[in-house]
């Protein structure tokens, strides 16, 4: 090896913070289903604990060994919705209870999978699940919920979008003591992935094996200090410098996966490509847009960087790993993001210029706080622009937004940790409570004629 | 396993000496070493061997840490897979 590679991997990880941003376990709950809470219950507790045991272990160890920070460990689950189907209100909550006390137990931050698929309409486990959200998300630390409400396939189902506004109010009134946290835990997606590794929004899909592991890698930092090498040049070389970089984040991420996978006894499922931020120093999307030539993230030009961006990590990241999946692609959640919160504090990223990224890049709305007394319809109304943006495009999109109880826009928000902190973002005075009423469904769009 | 061990910090006499002490201590067998200063820091590289160690891993860098501390150096152990991965196709 020559020493200037394992140099350069060095300041990669110390000054550049790159790290795996989570070693996520995906554990098929569907042997638990049954009529009586109590042994739904007894059945995913113990499924859980017994396949997950090692994962802290055998997580640390790879750390130790290749001196590579992972920084969390996350268990994903079949959609509650299916498992516990058969289970009235209670039974639901109860699950939600014995979740939390599963990924405490086997160490883990966060565990999802609280989720539903609704894009078409609402089995009876989804309509149960929708209903027990509010409360199962406000009164759990660690559990997270995710509801896809729409498919390029399916379309948008307007009900579910109306009755997510709703959920997301009540359950921001119920966490109001914490800054409405409980919202923060929730996302609405178009076109969700089945095996995404990063929460709030990762459920182990139908179609996966019994239990696998998938990995999320990160690394902002290395992105933006290797186009600091590059200022000036033509855009053909910036995404080449991206790639080159994506390349080796990636490279990182397929070793950690490969060995995680080998010492757990489970099969590899992906590596997910994404760029995520944290609230860190120098761990930022925005800084690498700013690098790109943007005086401001959010001033003209953003999104185009962002495209690139965007593009650039998924073309090196494929080519360095056997298997890719999740969300790939750059992250954009505000309140995690030092650079987003400065842009947004400065008044340069506004809640329209952020749904315009959302269509080039690889989630959506991500960790926005808006002000408490915007209304569920409005809410509906903004998942409802993000998802046609989705649907239409034939992409992942998002919504986790956060209505801070009883705060104005320029207020900021602290959810701690991981999670960040925010300034309330300012939101259309102009209602749409007319077009919530409406319900029913946004039909596919149609596949050819593109333009 | 081969591990990379990298030293990086102010020059001073003996770095070498006492990082290939401890190494030898523990058995562990010196296959390539790599060192400059590098923008007035000392920066060593080594391969090394620790199929002979009869200590852990955890227990080798603990040791590899209480000396750097001591000399004001950045001492790491990573396994070389790591920087065979990022940067060999």
């Amino acid at each position: 090896m020559k020493q200037n590679e394992i140099l350069e991997t060095i300041r990669m990880i110390e000054q550049q913070k790159l790290d795996i941003r989570t070693i996520t376990l995906g554990i098929s709950l569907r042997g638990c289903a049954g009529d009586d809470a109590d042994t739904v219950c007894g059945r995913i507790y113990d499924t859980i604990t017994a396949r997950a045991e090692n994962l802290t272990r055998v997580s640390h160890a790879i750390e130790t060994e290749y001196g590579v920070p992972i920084i969390n460990r996350r268990v994903s689950v079949t959609p509650i919705a299916l498992v516990a189907d058969a289970l009235d209100l209670d039974g639901f909550l109860k699950v939600a209870q014995t979740l939390d006390k599963a990924a405490k137990a086997v160490g883990v931050d966060f565990l999802g999978g609280y989720s539903a698929l609704v894009h078409k309409g609402f089995a009876r486990g989804d309509d149960t699940l929708l209903t027990a959200l509010p409360e199962a998300l406000s009164t759990t630390d660690r559990v997270c919920a995710s509801i896809n409400v729409a498919t390029t396939r399916a379309g948008i189902n307007m009900d579910a979008v109306a009755r997510m506004g709703r959920i997301i109010k009540d359950t921001a009134e119920r966490s109001a003591d914490r800054d409405g946290i409980g919202c923060a835990k929730l996302v609405t997606f178009a076109n969700v992935p089945e095996d995404n590794p990063f929460m709030a929004g990762a459920f182990h899909g139908i179609g996966e094996p019994e239990c696998v592991v998938n990995v999320g890698i990160s690394g902002p930092g290395a992105v933006k200090s290797a186009l600091e090498s590059v200022r000036g040049e033509p855009f053909d070389i910036v995404a080449e410098t991206v790639k080159k970089t994506a390349f080796k984040i990636t490279r990182m991420g397929q070793l950690v996966a490969r060995e995680a996978s080998r010492r757990l006894g489970v099969p590899f499922g992906i590596v997910d490509l994404s760029l995520a931020p944290t609230p860190a120093v120098g761990d930022s999307v925005a800084h690498i847009l700013e690098e790109m030539g943007v005086e401001v993230c959010g001033a003209p030009g953003t999104t185009a960087a962002l495209a690139l961006l965007n593009d650039a990590v998924k073309k090196g990241g494929v080519m360095a790993s056997g298997h890719v999946g999740g969300l790939s692609g750059a992250f954009i959640p505000v309140s995690e993001d030092e650079g987003m919160i400065a842009a947004v504090k400065r008044g340069a990223l506004s809640l329209n210029k952020l749904e315009a990224m959302t269509a080039v890049c690889s989630v959506g709305l991500d960790m926005i706080a808006v002000p408490g007394d915007t209304s569920a319809e409005t809410l509906s109304a903004l998942i409802a622009d993000e998802m046609a943006i989705g649907v239409v495009n034939g992409k992942t999109t998002a919504v986790r937004v956060i209505p801070a109880p009883g705060k104005q826009a320029g207020d900021r928000v602290a959810f701690g940790g991981l999670l960040g902190e925010a300034p309330v973002m300012e939101v259309s005075e102009f209602g749409s409570a007319d077009l919530i009423k409406r319900g029913g469904r946004i039909p596919a769009p149609i596949h050819s004629l593109r333009n | 396993m081969r591990a990379i061990i990298t030293v990086i910090g102010q020059d001073r006499i003996g770095i070498i000496a006492r990082v290939t002490g401890i190494l030898a201590q523990c058995r562990v067998n010196v296959l390539d070493i790599s060192q400059t200063i590098l923008q007035e820091f000392f920066t060593m590289t080594m391969l090394t061997d620790l199929a002979a160690m009869e200590i852990s891993l955890e227990e080798l860098s603990a040791k590899l840490k209480e000396a750097g501390d001591e000399m004001g150096l950045s001492i790491r152990v990573q396994h070389e897979d790591l920087f065979r991965s990022m940067h060999r196709i």
